[in-house]
Parts: structure tokens; sequence; C-alpha cells
């Protein structure tokens, strides 16, 4: 059985596929746009259910007050799933980068220096997630699992239940360049849309991103091509840190008060948007601009059904129907991702 | 006096916990030679190339690169020195793209770290043709799960030769490779040589190496028993003497 010396001869092939540009844009898309078409489903159903509340700006602007939140959120946790890891900590880091704020703002520190403490507090934070994931090699799901508790308990260990009022800060310049309003839109609705933009083109458009992606979909083969996995992940874990602060002190400013509980209620909210905006489970694919889309998502079902004339009582339930709905409608819109 | 090798192990040894990969491994690989590595399963051939490409640190020993000594080594200093390796997995990510699979742990980043996607795209497009190497119409931006295994072996040998490498190691290249698929792949090998590169080729198959290859570095147990000139062994006294080192562990 030897090997012929004949060379086998090189193919000519036309350049590339000749799909019209639109074609491609939704192939490379399917999963923000799949998302994008069950929240105008979404809202059509809430507007058909309650024509007069929606189609009045009011209702957007009063949800836009606190969406910028999940959306600042949302962003970071794309990567970190993508890169076939979890956070659950975000909660207690919004949080405890809110105590930090809130602090320094009652010693009556300047408030951009305020922001900087914040902003140090989430770095540190994010740096504890990553080591403890790539160094000391904990599971993610665990280590950040562990990290919400402890960190929660710090806050209320140092708390002792008390919140922190920031009402000096009301209708300062500085609270009305963060959470001002135009005409009755939310100025913090541009930070999150800003935000999520550089978060796009983090993850598309740099090398940050790739190496994200890379590492999700196989990290041996990122190591053999020369990828430092565990200062990629760290990184992840770090701009997670940074997203929380801001998160933080933009509830803070909202709610011109510091609660010991600032951020608990966007954990299962935020990891639903990731999965409702079209980021599979397994690492290697994820899409910010889908993960905004399941913000909205998200963000709009309470308000929805209890404008549709329902209860509470009946949130939760469709919370659930929705979430699993637009699993669902991914699962068959994906073509073929895995064998 | 010909220049120094391009690449030189000295007394290289990797342990794995209390397992010893190999042990006291000295070898060379000179300008502009085929070297075939031989061994069986567990010899110690795939730890070996993984600490000349970088991706495991040696326990002792040294590594020169053109007789310098190397004190820091890992894949981004070999691929500097111009050394690829296609791995036997062929190291890819199967859910992204040709070109990002090319430009894998090496991204064209221009302005702080953003990426040229067209320039990325052109020159992965160009590669792929070049290479002769795809049986059906393809993009740079196809997924690599849709491409059949011959085709994903070529964006890893694309990817090798896109940067110009000095030394090609190729770790079971043609394994699951339909036969016309492997002839691509000699063909690849005879022409880096050509061009003026060397290679390291390691197969299961002996008379794939034995034709391919100038010398051969036999590995038995993690350790080198047999380094020969092709011109002084034919194929069937090369298999003879795998074979009695199999048996004894040492060649005859």
């Amino acid at each position: 059985m030897s090997v012929s010396e004949k060379a086998p001869q090189p193919v000519v092939l036309p350049s590339g596929r000749s799909d019209s540009p639109l074609t491609k844009f939704i192939r490379g898309n399917r999963r923000p746009i799949s998302a994008l078409v069950f929240f105008i489903v979404l809202i059509a159903c809430f507007t058909a259910a309650n024509p007069r509340l929606f189609t009045n700006p009011l209702i957007y602007n009063a949800v836009f007050v606190s969406l910028p939140i999940s959306i600042i959120l949302v962003v970071p946790l794309v990567f970190i799933v993508t890169a076939g890891e979890i956070d659950l900590s975000f909660p207690s880091v919004v949080g405890i980068c809110a105590w930090a704020f809130a602090a320094g703002t009652r010693a009556n520190w300047n408030p951009f220096l305020c922001v900087v403490a914040a902003l140090l507090v989430g770095v540190i934070s994010g740096l504890v997630n990553g080591l403890l994931v790539t160094r000391v090699r904990l599971s993610s799901l665990v280590a950040t699992l562990g990290m919400n508790f402890l960190l929660r308990g710090l806050i209320h260990i140092g708390n002792q239940g008390y919140g922190i009022s920031v009402t000096q800060l009301r209708d300062t310049s500085f609270s009305n360049f963060f959470i001002g309003d135009i005409n009755g839109f939310p100025v913090q609705m541009i930070w999150g849309i800003l935000f999520a933009a550089i978060g796009w083109l983090l993850f598309s458009r740099h090398r940050f991103g790739a190496q994200i992606a890379v590492i999700g979909d196989n990290q041996d083969s990122a190591k053999e091509m020369g990828i430092n996995v565990e200062r990629v992940k760290t990184m992840a874990y770090v701009y997670m840190g940074i997203a929380a602060a801001v998160a933080g002190v933009l509830s803070t400013l909202i709610n011109s008060t510091f609660y010991p509980t600032t951020g608990d209620g966007y954990l299962l909210a935020v990891l639903a948007a990731v999965f409702v905006g079209g980021t599979p489970t397994w690492g290697g694919v994820g899409t910010v601009v889908g993960g905004v889309i399941g913000a909205f998502i998200v963000g709009f079902i309470e308000t929805g059904i209890i404008a549709s004339g329902l209860t509470g009582y009946y949130t939760q339930f469709f919370y659930g129907l929705i979430i699993i709905l637009s699993l669902i409608s991914h699962r068959f819109n994906q073509g073929r991702y895995r064998y | 006096m010909n220049e120094p090798p391009i690449i030189e192990l000295k007394n290289i040894a990797k342990s794995f916990g209390s397992v010893s990969a190999i042990s006291n491994i000295s070898m060379q690989v000179n300008d502009n030679e085929v070297l075939g590595l031989i061994g069986d399963n567990g010899a110690g051939k795939s730890t070996l190339i993984k600490i000349i490409s970088g991706v495991h640190a040696p326990d002792s020993g040294e590594i020169l690169v053109r007789g310098k000594n190397q004190m820091k080594w890992d894949v981004n200093i070999a691929r500097a020195h111009g050394i690829e390796t296609v791995y036997q997995d062929r190291a890819l990510a199967e859910q992204q793209t040709i070109t990002r699979n090319i430009f894998m742990g090496r991204e064209r980043g221009g302005f702080l770290g953003f990426l040229d996607l067209k320039k990325e795209n052109d020159e992965a497009n160009n590669l792929m043709r070049s290479i002769g190497f795809t049986s059906r119409v393809f993009a740079p931006d196809s997924q690599v799960f849709t491409l059949s295994g011959g085709e994903r072996q070529g964006v890893a040998i694309a990817r090798a030769l896109y940067f110009k490498a000095k030394m090609i190691i190729l770790d079971e290249p043609t394994t699951a490779l339909s036969l016309t698929e492997s002839e691509k792949v000699f063909h690849f090998v005879r022409q880096a040589k050509e061009g003026g590169a060397s290679a390291v080729f390691i197969s299961h198959n002996i008379y794939h190496t034995y034709d391919i290859s100038d010398r051969f570095v036999v590995l038995d147990r993690g350790r080198v028993v047999l380094e020969t000139d092709k011109t002084k062994i034919t194929a069937n006294e090369l298999v003879k003497s795998l074979q009695d080192i199999a048996r004894s562990g040492h060649a005859a």
C-alpha cells in the first residue's frame, strides 16, 4: 500500500456562495431575529388585550426606568455563558457595589469618586469569581452560587437590615446625567443601549469575543492554538463585575436608596433573558443583541400580564410559559448547530 | 559548518502525576527534512509533540531553537519561531466559521484589538481555494461542523500554511481520511518540503511514514530506541525492527 506520487489537481472554486446579502444576514442572525419576532408577537398580544394602554408611550417609559439594569447585566452574562461558564453571583455583586456607592455618598464623597469605588468593588468581585473558576478550578455553577450567598451575607452583616438613603443626590446634575429624563424618556435607557452596543462590538468584532466563543466551543483547541483560557475567562468575570457596579449605581440612584436586597430581583430575570434571547446553554455561540431583546421580553411580561387584566397570581405562570415557548421557538429555528 | 537545527531537544522528560510519559528524550529536526516519528500507542509521541508545540511544559530538559536555549516556551513562542502543529483532533472549534478557526489565537486585530473581518475572510477564502482542499462550494463563513473530515483537515492545514511555517508537525493527519484525501495531505507535505520547510510526520501507518519521511525516530515507552536515515533502511527492515522493539523493548 504505497502512496501515489501523482499530485492531486487543485479544485477551482467560485468565490463563495452567491446568496443575497439579506439571506446572509438572516442566516448569520437567526437567533436574535427569532427573539425579536417573539417580542413583537408578545407586544401584539398585550396590545390586543389592552389596546388603550399599549398604544400609550407612558407604559413603555415606565418599563424603561428599570429595564436598563437588566440590559446592562445580560450583556456580560452572554459572554460568560458563551464561554461555557455561568455566573449566579451577580445579584449580590450588584448589591455590594451599590453599598459601596451609597456608603461613599453618605460620607459626602464626590459622587464620581463613589462610582469609582463601586467599579473597584465590582472588578475585585469579578476577579475573585474568575480566579475561583480558572485557577482553583471550581465549577462556576457552584462557586458563583457560593459567592452570591457570601457577598449577600456580608451586606447583611454590614448593614444589619438597614438601607442607606441617597436622597441628597436627587435632582443633582450628577443624578440627572445618569437617570434624568428627556420628555419622560428615561436617560438610563440610553446608557443601557450604549453599554449593549459596546458589548456587541466586543462580542462580534473584537479579539475578546472571538476567543470567548472559541473557548466555549472547544477549550482544548483554544489552548492548543495558544489562547490563554484562564485569562480570557477571568476577563469575562471582571466584565460582569463592572456591569454589576454600573447596575448597582443606577439602581441606587433610581430608588434614591440602597436596600440590602439591591440586585436580588434580577437573578432569574437576567438569566432567563440570556436564554430567551437565543444564547444556547452549551457554549461556543451566543448573541448579545438577542440577550438585550430577551431583557425586553422578560421586562414586559409582568406589566403586560397585569395590563391584560389578569391578577398578580398569574404572573409566574406566564413567566414560565413565555420562557418555555421562546426556547421552543429557538429550538425549531436554529438550523443545525449540533449533531 | 551547517546552521544549527531548527529545533533540538536535550534530555526532555515529562510525567503526568506518577505516570512517566517520556523520559530523557534527545532528538532534533534538521532543515528541509521530513522526520517520521514512529511508536506504538502510549509510546509518548503525542506528549513529545505537545512539548515541541508548547502545549505542555517539560519537567526537565532543554529546548534549543537554532542552537539557542529557550528558557520560556509556550504555544505562542513556538509559533513565533515558525513551528506549526496540525493536531490529531485537528484543534478546531466546530461551531465557529472557517475564518475564525484559521485565525484562532492569532486574530487579525487592528485598532484596539478590533478585528479586520473583511481581511480575515478574504485571506481565508484565498487560502482555502489555493490548497484546493474542498470538494464543494463553501464560504469562509461556513461553520466547521458542516465540513467533511478531509475538509476539516484542510482547515487545520491551511492554518499552519497561512502563518508560513518553517516546521510543521502533523499528528496522525490521515486518520479517518479517504484515500484521495490522504493523498492531498502527502502532497501538502511534499509541497511544504519543496518550499524549504521541515516537517514531523506521525502516523500509525508505517508505510505512509516510510514513503514520506527522510529520517525516522522510533519511540518506545517514552524513550528513543531507534534513529536512522531512510537511505540506511528499507521499509521491510523498518517494520522488522519495530516488531523486535515491540517484543523486546529495544532494536535488534
